[in-house]
């Protein structure tokens, strides 16, 4: 038998690297993108494949920390990236990106709006290395058959009648966002003092958490095992679908409004073959067909006047008037001493008692 | 004889085999939902196994995973059992370092394994792809393989090897046909163990790995954003029942020829 | 038998590989967990295991995993007794049953255990059915345990398996037939004579167990700050790899005293395994 079980393994392994063969370049060379998990529809990709000639080799990361070490030693000479917005900055400090020309863009010139623009340089001073890609906000969403009052602030989050149905983000910087501004502070800031009076309010919450999750706020609200989630607002809409008593509101205290951008990085071999991609990505069709699939609000003008629903095109979630909002900002790279700093509150909080 | 014992005996493994087999039915029905969320469900659908064969890019993943699970492990397996010959005739301190040496992998997290694996083919200019995640995993398998197999080297009789010898066969025949046979045990368990632990890493998986070369583990870990494929919960059904089969024919067929070995 | 030297040539090619690809890296880490941003020789990192929130995070690791652990021994040393009695063929068979469902993706697995041990759960919703109260498990120290016992299991079954497989019945009859009973054959044969793969078994759960983080992530509810956690956090969150080494060499000694400790059970005196 244990023979047996070794040939299998064997005839396995043949046609296993059989089928691994026949990697082709394309006729007009190839870029290397390093994207966020299923954010691109693979269309787009097979239809710019099939206009430029140019050979996409796509990679995938998890999270914007996992993609940096990997990046920055050089491992593998990547074209083009999509990270966030802090790491955009952080990036940038690195000397890892490449300076963008918006002339040698013309759709993303033409189709990105402009209030985009102006977010992106919170992080992108001038706007020279980064294009938006695709956007969003963090609220809070909340099923109104299990809670008779609407929730309306980051301190209904601290209401005891909520224990054990409240979900919090695990994450460092969207956890301790709610602590500060629930105070009125900013969620960039560096003062001590005022991380420590969020820190000591969210130690206070613990035992009202159900759980602090990342991606599992969604299937946990569609399935009604909490009350109360934080979520980014591309979930949000998909998990209405599922759910219809979920609702999405933008906290009155302010929130997080973040953006994914498309860059260029410094030691690439193909930089012609990258401006093509970003800008091909750009073109409101493709974007239309992205925004389609992974749901998250485009900041292609273009695009949004191309969805045929709505419903959608005027949705509150999807895409806000964001000058209807007060005190929406943007995570900034804090430096590595402050970033330090704040996992250690973070550290605090998920190994305080419960 | 059915004695009380041999009931409970009985009831004991169908417990554990609950256990273990829960969450694997659990997927398996969650295959069949029609709705992608795993929390919901929205009725009976077999439509992500046709979605599953049109998705080239999980098929390739999937040969990938099985062919690095596979070669990694014989490796692995070759080199570990080697090893335990060697470390096994070594004095009591080399013993202690090299089996300390052995359990490093074991200790570090996984992705300073990952960093420093990806700092050191970087260091040798290697091409990162296929070939850089078989090596990242013959590493983190050998300790596997030799902690499975020392144990019975502990108790290896070096006097039928002798005998053997003696009787004429030469060296190398007489390792096959004496030693290994009773090494085959931990050999074995060694090689399941190695091929276990490749097909379920992601960390140092995705530090070693070149653009495009993708496991089903670097695929399931990044679509964790937008929510777990449900062609996924289908893939691995259909992973899960073909092994079951082939696990009942070699059962089968095995019973036809089998032998009691002499002692 | 082969000569000395000989069979030391049999571990070149192991000698070569753990130098390029074991000690190297090690080196990597010793090198950060030594030196702070700046390149300069410090213990701080090491030091900061004494940081309350550490050594709160690594106590809870150490208890969760021992408990895991000797769950783990109580579950499968009868198992694999039960297993080695068996006739070969169906043991084999009823081994790799064991084995199979580690073939399925961990995180998969891990993420189909939220779904049945949930308030909302397939578990609870089928108590209520029948009338039974909720379990409220999930997001406890007691999910974790769970899922560390689930996860690890099969890695204490196979050693102890192959262990007792080893023992000669020969042995085992002839001390019933000096008239031994069930126990002490038990406690003076079988026992000692499996203790090497109970070791191994031992080192393969408690060492994976206590560095952790996916486990008491997504059944735990990162409500539980274990270790790994932390380590984790270092490395992935905060790019601290100067902290993030520090304490993982904590742990690599710590885990190294703790399998000096087994070895002194190990009777035969042969070393670290």
């Amino acid at each position: 038998m244990k023979k047996r079980i070794l040939t299998l393994a064997f005839i396995v392994t043949m046609i296993a690297s059989l089928a691994g063969c026949g990697n082709k370049s394309g006729e007009n060379g190839q870029v290397i993108v390093y994207n966020w998990g299923e954010y691109i529809d693979p269309e787009t990709i097979e239809m710019f494949e099939k206009e430029t000639g140019i050979k996409v080799v796509y990679d995938e990361f998890e999270t914007n920390e996992i993609m940096y070490p990997k990046v920055k030693a050089g491992a593998v000479k990547y074209d083009v990236i999509c990270p966030s917005d802090y790491m955009v900055a952080k990036m940038i400090e690195s000397d890892l990106l490449h300076e963008i020309n918006l002339d040698e863009m013309p759709n993303a010139k033409a189709n990105i709006g402009k209030q985009y623009w102006e977010m992106s340089t919170q992080f992108d001073p001038g706007n020279k290395y980064s294009i938006p890609y695709c956007w969003g906000t963090v609220g809070i969403l909340y099923n109104k058959e299990m809670i008779s009052e609407p929730i309306t602030s980051w301190a209904d989050l601290w209401k005891p009648e909520y224990s054990g149905q409240i979900l919090m983000q695990a994450s460092v910087r969207d956890l301790l966002m709610v602590g500060l501004k629930k105070n009125g502070y900013s969620m960039n800031s560096l003062s001590e003092d005022e991380l420590k009076v969020a820190t000591k309010d969210l130690v206070e919450q613990k035992p009202l958490v159900q759980a602090y999750v990342i991606d599992e706020v969604r299937d946990k609200m569609i399935g009604n095992e909490a009350a109360i989630g934080i979520i980014y607002s591309g979930e949000a809409i998909y998990t209405q679908r599922e759910n219809e008593n979920l609702v999405y509101v933008y906290p009155e205290e302010g929130t997080n409004v973040w953006i994914d951008n498309w860059v260029i990085t410094k030691n690439t071999e193909n930089y012609e073959n990258a401006v093509k991609f970003i800008d091909f990505m750009c073109r409101p069709d493709i974007a239309k067909i992205n925004f389609d699939f992974i749901t998250y609000s485009t900041p292609n003008e273009g695009a949004q006047a191309l969805i045929e629903d709505d419903e959608i095109r005027n949705s509150y979630i999807a895409f806000p008037n964001l000058s209807d909002y007060k005190n929406l900002e943007t995570y900034t790279y804090l430096g590595e001493d402050n970033d330090e700093m704040y996992n250690e509150f973070y550290k605090e909080i998920l190994g305080a008692d419960n | 004889m059915k004695t009380a014992g041999s009931v409970l005996k009985r009831i004991y493994i169908a417990l554990i085999i609950i256990f273990m087999y829960a969450p694997i039915v659990t997927l398996i029905v969650l295959s069949f939902n029609s709705s992608k969320s795993r929390a919901k469900w929205g009725g009976f659908t077999t439509k992500w196994y046709v979605s599953l064969f049109q998705n080239d890019a999980i098929l390739q993943a999937f040969f990938n995973t099985i062919a690095i699970a596979t070669l990694s492990a014989i490796i692995a397996t070759i080199i570990g059992t080697l090893s335990c010959l060697a470390i096994n005739s070594m004095k009591r301190k080399g013993k202690t370092f090299w089996m300390g040496i052995t359990n490093i992998p074991m200790l570090n997290a996984e992705i300073v394994t990952g960093i420093s694996l990806m700092l050191v083919f970087i260091f040798l200019g290697v091409k990162f792809g296929f070939f850089t995640i078989l090596i990242a995993h013959i590493t983190f398998n050998i300790p596997y393989v030799i902690l499975s197999i020392m144990p019975r080297m502990k108790n290896l009789n070096p006097s039928t090897y002798e005998a053997a010898l003696d009787l004429g066969a030469s060296p190398f025949v007489s390792f096959f046909k004496v030693v290994l046979p009773d090494l085959m045990p931990g050999i074995l368990s060694g090689f399941l163990m190695a091929f276990t632990m490749s097909i379920d890493d992601f960390v140092i998986t995705h530090f070693t790995k070149g653009p495009g070369v993708d496991t089903l583990s670097t695929k399931i870990y990044t679509e964790v954003k937008k929510g777990i494929k449900p062609e996924m919960y289908a893939l691995s059904t259909i992973i899960f029942i073909t092994i079951l089969v082939l696990l009942f024919l070699v059962n089968v067929s095995g019973n036809d020829n089998k032998k009691e070995k002499i002692k | 038998m082969l000569k000395n030297k000989q069979k030391l040539m049999l571990g070149l090619p192991y000698y070569f590989w753990a130098i390029a690809f074991i000690i190297i890296p090690l080196c990597l880490v010793i090198y950060y967990g030594l030196t702070d941003k700046t390149g300069a020789f410090t213990f701080n990192n090491i030091a900061s295991i004494a940081d309350p929130q550490h050594t709160k995070a690594l106590w809870i690791a150490v208890k969760l995993s021992i408990i895991s652990t000797i769950i783990c021994l109580f579950l499968a040393y009868p198992l694999a007794m039960i297993l080695v009695n068996f006739k070969k063929g169906k043991s084999s068979i009823l081994v790799m049953l064991f084995i199979l469902p580690m073939w399925m993706n961990f995180l998969l697995r891990t993420m189909a255990w939220q779904t049945l041990l949930e308030n909302t759960g397939v578990i609870n919703t089928l108590l209520q059915t029948i009338g039974l109260p909720k379990i409220n498990i999930i997001n406890t120290p007691g999910a974790i345990i769970f899922g560390m016992v689930y996860n690890f299991l099969p890695f204490m079954v196979l050693p102890i398996y192959n262990s007792l497989a080893k023992i000669d019945i020969n042995v085992v009859n002839a001390a019933r037939d000096l008239g031994a009973n069930g126990i002490i054959t038990f406690g003076r044969i079988t026992l000692p004579l499996s203790l090497p793969g109970v070791i191994s078994g031992i080192t393969m759960v408690f060492v994976p167990a206590l560095t952790t983080f996916v486990i008491s992530a997504i059944l735990g509810g990162n409500k539980i700050l274990l270790i790994g956690n932390v380590i984790e956090q270092e490395f992935s969150q905060t790019s601290n790899w100067h902290l993030g080494s520090g304490l993982s060499m904590v742990l690599m000694v710590f885990i190294i005293i703790s399998m000096i400790f087994t070895a002194i059970f190990d009777k035969d005196g042969e070393g670290l395994i």
